[in-house]
C-alpha cells in the first residue's frame, strides 16, 4: 500500500497523461480503492452512502438556474471531497478550466465552508459523467453563478461530518465543537484533532440532510470574496508543466491531421493518397465520411494522415490530392451576403418585440435617425487549438481532450462508435482558450474515429490553426438596422430595431431562418429603454456555414448596433451620450424580462433575475465617475461610453482612445464598471474582465472571417488578426461595484465584459474624429491618404 | 539523426533533418511545454532561446539547431531572470488559459537579458510577436516590469 501522498501525486499525472499514463491509469484505480484503506474518507469514484439523487431536493422544483441544465446540480460531499489520512482534501472540480480560473474558484469554495487549509488541498478534474456530477457544460457564464451554492453545501456537509466524528470521539455534544482551518476543535477543553485523524470516523457517518446544514455566515469567510487564493495550475501554467489536449502522450501514440472539406456541406469526390504514403513518417490514410445536414457536432469528414509525428502528418496531408465536391453552399460570398441582409433588413420582418405604436410615433417625430451596422462571422480562435486523444482497449473508448463539454462529448463519442456511454471515459484536460470553440466536439469524434480506424491504437488529433479558421462554428454575421423619432426636446419617441442574422438553431435543425429566443434574449428584444413606442422585428437569414458560440455570442452585434445607435442619438439631440443613455434608460425599476418578450432570461427565474436598470444606471454613473467622464480633452482625443446588460450582468464601459493625423489608433484607457453581483473571487474575475476588453477590442478593430466561393479566406495569423500586446489597451481599470450580501444572486463574469467594448470604442472614435463606424472591423477606414 | 542539445543534455533525434524544432520537442523528446499555436511564426507560443535567442520553434527546422543551445520553458528556471519573471508572473496572476504563457515568458526573459530596464516600446517590440487570446498584455507588461524591478508603471 502507498502513502497517500503518492496516491495524490499520481492522480494528478492521471490527466495529465504522459509516457507513463499506463501506470497513472493504473495507479489512479488503486488510488480510488486505497482510499478506504488509508482512511480517504469522502471518496471519488466510491459508492457513496447516499447518493445524491436521493436526497429530497425540494430546490430541484423550479426549472430555473442549475435546476433547469441538463442533470442539473450535484452537492454530494462523497462525490465532490476526498480527505487522505495526512489531512490532503482532494476536491473535484467538474467544470473545465479555459482560463477563467475555475479550478481554483470553485474548489476555493468548497474549501472555505469545509474550512480547509488550502494549503493542503489538491484539485482533481471530473471526468465527463453528469449524472455523477451535475451539469457540466463549461458556457454561459454559469460556472460560479450555478454551483456557488451547491459547493458551499458540499463544503459545510463534509465539514458537519468531521465535527460530527470528532464529537462523537470526545463524547461530547456536537454544537460544543466547531471546525478551524482543517482541524476540529472542542472549545471548552482546548481538545482538537486534524481532519486527516477524522476521516475515517467521518466516512461512517451518514451526509447530513440538506436543509440542516450550517452555512458559513460571510463574514467568517476566508477565501470567498477576498481574491488572495493564488491561481491553482498558475505553477504548472508558467514552468511548462501544464498539460492542455494538445499535450496528451500516449504509449504507442499515432498522430493525425484530418484534410476537411474546404465548403460546409460538401465532401470527397475523389483522393489520390500515393505522395502522401510517401512522406517519411506516414503510416496510413484514411478517409471520414461526412455527415447529412443538420451539422450538430458531427465530423465534417475528408481526408485523416495519420503518422508518428505531427509534422510528418502535416506533411503528407500536403501531399495528398484531394477533388472536392462542394455541395450546396458553394456559392457562399460575405460580400453578396452582406448585401442580401442588407435588404432583409430594409423590409419588415417578423415581429418580435412590439410596444405601442412605432409607425404613427416616427410619423410625429421632429426628427428621424436611421443607422444600420454590420458585424462580421468571427472565429473563436483559441491558442491551443482543437485537439484530442482517443484509444479504444477491450471496446472502451477512453479520451483526453480540452473540452467545455464534457457530457455532449461522451454522448457523442458513443454514438459514433456505437458504445455504451458506460464504455466512454471523457478526461477533460486545461483547455488552451475555449471561448465557445470547444463547446462543441466534432475535434472528438473526430479522434474516436481514427483510433476505431487503427484498431483501438492511441490517435492524437491535432487541429492546424487553418483547420480552426476554416471549420469553425462561427460566430454570425449580423445586419442590425436601427431608426428612431426624436420629438421636439430631443426625446425619444419611437424605436424600430430590425436584426438580421444567421441563427445558431440552424447548426442543429433544418430550415431555420430566425434568431432563437436565446439569441434575441441577448440584448436585442430585452432592451430596458422607457421608449413608449418600440418594435423589434427579426427578418429571415439563411445561414451557409456552421454558426455557434463565441464567448457573449449574439450579444456583441446586438450591444454594437444599439449603444452605438444611443450615443448617434445623442448627437442628434445635441446631448451628452452619458446622460442621454440614462434618459433612454429610464428610472430605476426592476423589469420583469417575460413584459419585454423575453421568456428565456438566460435561463434564470425572472423573478430572481428581473433586468434591473438602476443596477444598469450604477455602473453607468460609477464608470463615468471613475473616468472623469466629461473632461476636456485634446484634439484627436476622445471619450466614448456604452453599457449592456448580458448574462444577468450589468456592464458600462468608458473607452479612452487618440487619433493621430495619420489615423493611426491607439488606446491608452479602458475603464469598466461590473454589476455581478456578489463577487466569489474578485481577482479572477477582474482577469476576465481584462481580457474581455481586449477580446473585444480585437473583434472590434481587427476580426472578421469571410467567405468566398463557400470557403473562409483566412488562413493564421496574419489574416485573421488578433490584437497584440502594441496595439492593446494600455491600461485597464476594473471597477466592480462593491459585494453588499452574499445571499443575493450571481450574475456571470466570463462573457458580459465583451458586448460594451466595440460600440464604447466606436464612440470614442466619433468622439475624437466625429468619424461614424457602422462596420466591423474598423481595419483601415480611420487611415488617411 | 541530428543530435540536439536542449536543457542542458543531448538528444538524438531520428527526425528528417527539416523537421520543426517544436514537433521534435513535443512529439520525439515529450517535452510539451513549448506550445503549437500557429505554425508559421506568427503567434509565438512556440518560443525557445536558441544560443539565448528567442526563436520560433515551429519554423526552425532541427538542423539549423545542432550544435547549439536549446533551452525551453521546462528549464528556463534555472535562469536567474527567468526565474524572476516566472515569479512575476505568478505574483501579479498573469495567466488565464496559460497556453500562450510559455512563449510569453520565453519572449520576456529574452528581452530582460538583453534590456534589464526596458521601456514600454521595448516591451511592445520584444512581446507583440507573441499573441495571447486571452488578453493577459497589460499584466505581462507589468510583469515584466516588476521583473526588471521597475516600480514606475504609468507611460
Amino acid at each position: 500500500m502507498k502513502k497517500p501522498l503518492d496516491h495524490l501525486e499520481l492522480n494528478t499525472t492521471m490527466w495529465n497523461a504522459d509516457d507513463n499514463i499506463e501506470i497513472a491509469n493504473i495507479s489512479r484505480r488503486a488510488f480510488l480503492k486505497n482510499m478506504a484503506l488509508t482512511g480517504f474518507v469522502l471518496a471519488a469514484g466510491f459508492p457513496s452512502l447516499t447518493k445524491a439523487d436521493e436526497i429530497a431536493s425540494p430546490l430541484k422544483k423550479e426549472k430555473y438556474g442549475a435546476d433547469g441544465m441538463p442533470h442539473g446540480w450535484v452537492d454530494n460531499p462523497l462525490i465532490f471531497v476526498a480527505i487522505a489520512s495526512d489531512g490532503t482534501v482532494t476536491i473535484i472540480c467538474h467544470r473545465s478550466e479555459m482560463g477563467q480560473g475555475v479550478r481554483t474558484s470553485l474548489p476555493m469554495v468548497v474549501a472555505d465552508e469545509l474550512e480547509a487549509n488550502w494549503e493542503h488541498v489538491r484539485v482533481e478534474q471530473a471526468p465527463g459523467d453528469e449524472p455523477r456530477y451535475g451539469n457540466q457544460d463549461t458556457d454561459g457564464s454559469r460556472s460560479m453563478r450555478h454551483f456557488f451554492l451547491p459547493m458551499r453545501r458540499v463544503g459545510a456537509a463534509a465539514r458537519t461530518m468531521l465535527e460530527s466524528a470528532a464529537a462523537a470521539q470526545w463524547q461530547v455534544p456536537v454544537q460544543e465543537v466547531r471546525a478551524k482551518q482543517h482541524h476540529v476543535l472542542h472549545t471548552a477543553t482546548g481538545r482538537t484533532l486534524g481532519y486527516g485523524q477524522l476521516a475515517k470516523a467521518a466516512a461512517k457517518l451518514p451526509v447530513p440532510a440538506r436543509e440542516t446544514l450550517r452555512l458559513k455566515n460571510p463574514v467568517d469567510f476566508r477565501y470567498i470574496g477576498k481574491g488572495k487564493t493564488a491561481l491553482y495550475d498558475g505553477k504548472d501554467m508558467v514552468t511548462g508543466r501544464a498539460k492542455y489536449g494538445i499535450d496528451t502522450r500516449l504509449k504507442g501514440m499515432l498522430y493525425a491531421v484530418i484534410a476537411r472539406p474546404p465548403v460546409f456541406g460538401g465532401k470527397v469526390l475523389s483522393y489520390d493518397a500515393k505522395d502522401a504514403l510517401k512522406v517519411q513518417g506516414v503510416i496510413e490514410v484514411i478517409e471520414l465520411k461526412g455527415s447529412p445536414p443538420p451539422a450538430n457536432f458531427n465530423p465534417l469528414g475528408g481526408i485523416a494522415v495519420i503518422a508518428n509525428n505531427t509534422w510528418a502528418a502535416i506533411q503528407g496531408r500536403k501531399a495528398l490530392k484531394i477533388e472536392w465536391d462542394k455541395g450546396p453552399h458553394g456559392t457562399y460570398d460575405s460580400l453578396t451576403y452582406k448585401t442580401e441582409l442588407e435588404a432583409a433588413a430594409r423590409k419588415p420582418g417578423k415581429v418580435v418585440r412590439n410596444n405601442g405604436d412605432v409607425d404613427a410615433a416616427l410619423q410625429d417625430a421632429v426628427k428621424r435617425i436611421e443607422a444600420e451596422y454590420y458585424a462580421p462571422h468571427l472565429a473563436q480562435a483559441p491558442m491551443e487549438p482543437p485537439a484530442a486523444t482517443a484509444r479504444i482497449v477491450k471496446g472502451k473508448c477512453e479520451i483526453w481532450s480540452c473540452t467545455q463539454a464534457p457530457q455532449a462529448s461522451r454522448e457523442s463519442v458513443a454514438k459514433w462508435l456505437k458504445l455504451p456511454e458506460d464504455d466512454v471515459t471523457i478526461n477533460v484536460t486545461l483547455l488552451g482558450g475555449g471561448f465557445g470553440r470547444k463547446s462543441k466536439p466534432d475535434y472528438v469524434i473526430e479522434a474516436a474515429l481514427l483510433s476505431q480506424a487503427m484498431k483501438g491504437k492511441p490517435v492524437k488529433l491535432t487541429w492546424t490553426r487553418e483547420d480552426d479558421l476554416h471549420h469553425s462554428y462561427f460566430h454570425t454575421v449580423s445586419v442590425e438596422r436601427l431608426e428612431a423619432g426624436l420629438d421636439a426636446q430631443g426625446k425619444t419617441i419611437a424605436w424600430l430595431h430590425r436584426t438580421v442574422a444567421p441563427t445558431i438553431s440552424s447548426t442543429f435543425g433544418p430550415d431555420s431562418k430566425h434568431e432563437m429566443p436565446a439569441e434575441l434574449g441577448m440584448g436585442v428584444i430585452n432592451v430596458p429603454f422607457a421608449i413608449a413606442n418600440l418594435r423589434i422585428e427579426n427578418p429571415e437569414a439563411e445561414a451557409h456555414t456552421r454558426i455557434g458560440w463565441f464567448r457573449s455570442v449574439s450579444n456583441i452585434p446586438h450591444a454594437f448596433a444599439i449603444q452605438s445607435f444611443v450615443s448617434e442619438l445623442a448627437v442628434a439631440a445635441g446631448r451628452d451620450p452619458k446622460d442621454f443613455l440614462l434618459d433612454l434608460i429610464g428610472p430605476p425599476r426592476r423589469i420583469d424580462p417575460r413584459t419585454l418578450g423575453d421568456n428565456w432570461n438566460q435561463g434564470e427565474s425572472p423573478e430572481i433575475y428581473p433586468v434591473d436598470t438602476g443596477r444598469l444606471r450604477g455602473v453607468i454613473e460609477a464608470v463615468a465617475h471613475e473616468t472623469g467622464w466629461g473632461r476636456t480633452l485634446p484634439k484627436g482625443r476622445g471619450l466614448g461610453i456604452a453599457a449592456h446588460y448580458s448574462f444577468v450582468t450589468y456592464v458600462a464601459v468608458v473607452v479612452e482612445v487618440v487619433v493621430d493625423e495619420s489615423g493611426k489608433l491607439r488606446i491608452p484607457r479602458i475603464d469598466i464598471a461590473v454589476d455581478c453581483g456578489p463577487q466569489i473571487n474578485p481577482e479572477r474575475i477582474r482577469s476576465q474582465i481584462e481580457g474581455a476588453c481586449i477580446m473585444g477590442v480585437s473583434l472590434a478593430t481587427l476580426g472578421e472571417i469571410s467567405f468566398k466561393d463557400g470557403a473562409v479566406m483566412q488562413d493564421n495569423f496574419h489574416s485573421y488578426q488578433l490584437t497584440r500586446m502594441d496595439d492593446a489597451p494600455y491600461e485597464i481599470r476594473v471597477h466592480l461595484m462593491p459585494t453588499t450580501d452574499f445571499n443575493t444572486p450571481l450574475g456571470g463574469v466570463g462573457e458580459p465584459g465583451l458586448p460594451p467594448i466595440a460600440p464604447a470604442l466606436c464612440n470614442a472614435i466619433f468622439a475624437a474624429t466625429g468619424q461614424r463606424i457602422r462596420q466591423l472591423p474598423i481595419r483601415d477606414q480611420l487611415q488617411k491618404g | 539523426m541530428t543530435t540536439l542539445n536542449i536543457n542542458g543534455k543531448n538528444h538524438k533525434i531520428d527526425l528528417p533533418a527539416d523537421t520543426p524544432i517544436l514537433w521534435a520537442l513535443r512529439d520525439y523528446v515529450g517535452l510539451t511545454g513549448t506550445k503549437f499555436g500557429c505554425g508559421m511564426a506568427l503567434c509565438g507560443a512556440c518560443t525557445v532561446h536558441l544560443d539565448g535567442e528567442p526563436t520560433r520553434a515551429c519554423v526552425t527546422p532541427i538542423s539549423a539547431a545542432a550544435g547549439k543551445v536549446i533551452v525551453t520553458i521546462e528549464a528556463i528556471d534555472q535562469d536567474a531572470i527567468g526565474k524572476k519573471v516566472q515569479e512575476a508572473w505568478l505574483t501579479l496572476g498573469v495567466p488565464q488559459c496559460g497556453y500562450c504563457q510559455s512563449g510569453q515568458i520565453m519572449a520576456a526573459t529574452a528581452l530582460l537579458k538583453q534590456k534589464p530596464n526596458p521601456t514600454d516600446t521595448d516591451i511592445d517590440t520584444a512581446m507583440s510577436g507573441n499573441i495571447c487570446r486571452c488578453g493577459t498584455y497589460p499584466r505581462i507588461r507589468a510583469a515584466i516590469k516588476q521583473a526588471a524591478g521597475i516600480t514606475e508603471i504609468k507611460p
